[in-house]
């Protein structure tokens, strides 16, 4: 059940992004480029999508678990500056990739490698480190 | 600033975003997990992953929803600029930068914002100002070359 669940909620997830049209990197490099013709869309995107999801954490509010981590650390601050600069590279996020998968995009494919990479690569730092 | 009306697509922005919202919320309501893109991936591929089934029907899910979209309607046609290297190097650095800082656009950008997540709202404030600041360097210093 539960992976029914999840499969039903990827696919309207996917959906989502193909009608926002965040599966085109031109219109999410277009939102990043403030210095040229700049296209709000993805701010709307976030927007629709936000405005769902609060209204669904307010009814679930006694339920939730409390947030485990709520401190701003340099692990966060630079994964989010390494993120941002990928980003505005490909105009491509995790999200898009997976469902570029699906449109038999070639260069989406090599995207989704580099990001397999890149988390692996994570994962293996993270061993390091605790070793 | 100049508004490139042409390409601002602001109701299936919308519709797109209220329809990702209800796939978050809904897995959120009927799960009680947070649908984080890059974490839902990068969970794959930690050594002792025993929790792989769903991450996986979320991720079938995601692949998917371009099939059914075309059996409805036309996909839009996906044109990226970005060479080959640049894409393997750039996704590199998504990939390691959203599992070092625990999220990206969905985790951070949606969830967490949508729950008033301070670290979320640092997040997302800090990746799209980079990713402003990547944007110009490349198309108005280096004037896209690479």
């Amino acid at each position: 059940m539960n992976n029914l669940i999840a499969l039903a909620c990827g696919l309207l997830f996917g959906l989502g992004l193909l009608v926002s049209g965040m599966t085109e990197p031109q219109k999410v490099l277009g939102f990043l480029d403030l210095g040229g013709l700049w296209n709000p869309s993805l701010a709307f995107v976030m927007a629709g999508a936000v405005g769902v999801v609060a209204v669904a954490y307010g009814i679930a509010r006694q339920r939730l678990p409390a947030l485990t981590h709520t401190k701003i650390d340099k692990n966060l601050l630079l994964g989010a500056v390494v993120f941002g600069i990928g980003w505005g590279l490909a105009g491509i996020c995790p999200g898009p990739a997976v469902v570029l998968l699906g449109t038999g995009s070639a260069k989406g494919a090599v995207f989704f490698l580099g990001l397999l990479g890149g988390m692996a690569l994570f994962e293996q730092w993270v061993t390091y480190r605790n070793r | 600033m100049t508004i490139d009306w042409q390409h601002f697509t602001w109701f299936h922005a919308l519709l797109g975003g209220v329809l990702i919202g209800s796939a978050v919320a809904a897995f959120m309501l009927l799960s009680g997990r947070v649908a984080g893109i890059s974490g839902i991936l990068g969970g794959l591929l930690r050594w002792q992953a025993h929790d792989r089934a769903w991450r996986l029907a979320f991720l079938a899910g995601l692949v998917f929803a371009p099939l059914l979209y075309a059996a409805i309607w036309q996909l839009p046609e996906i044109v990226i600029d970005a060479s080959y290297p640049l894409l393997l190097i750039a996704g590199v650095l998504v990939g390691f930068g959203t599992r070092l800082g625990s999220g990206c656009t969905s985790g951070h950008g949606i969830c967490g914002v949508s729950r008033g997540a301070l670290r979320s709202w640092v997040a997302t404030g800090v990746f799209i100002a980079v990713g402003i600041v990547t944007v110009y360097l490349l198309r108005h210093v280096l004037g896209g070359v690479v």
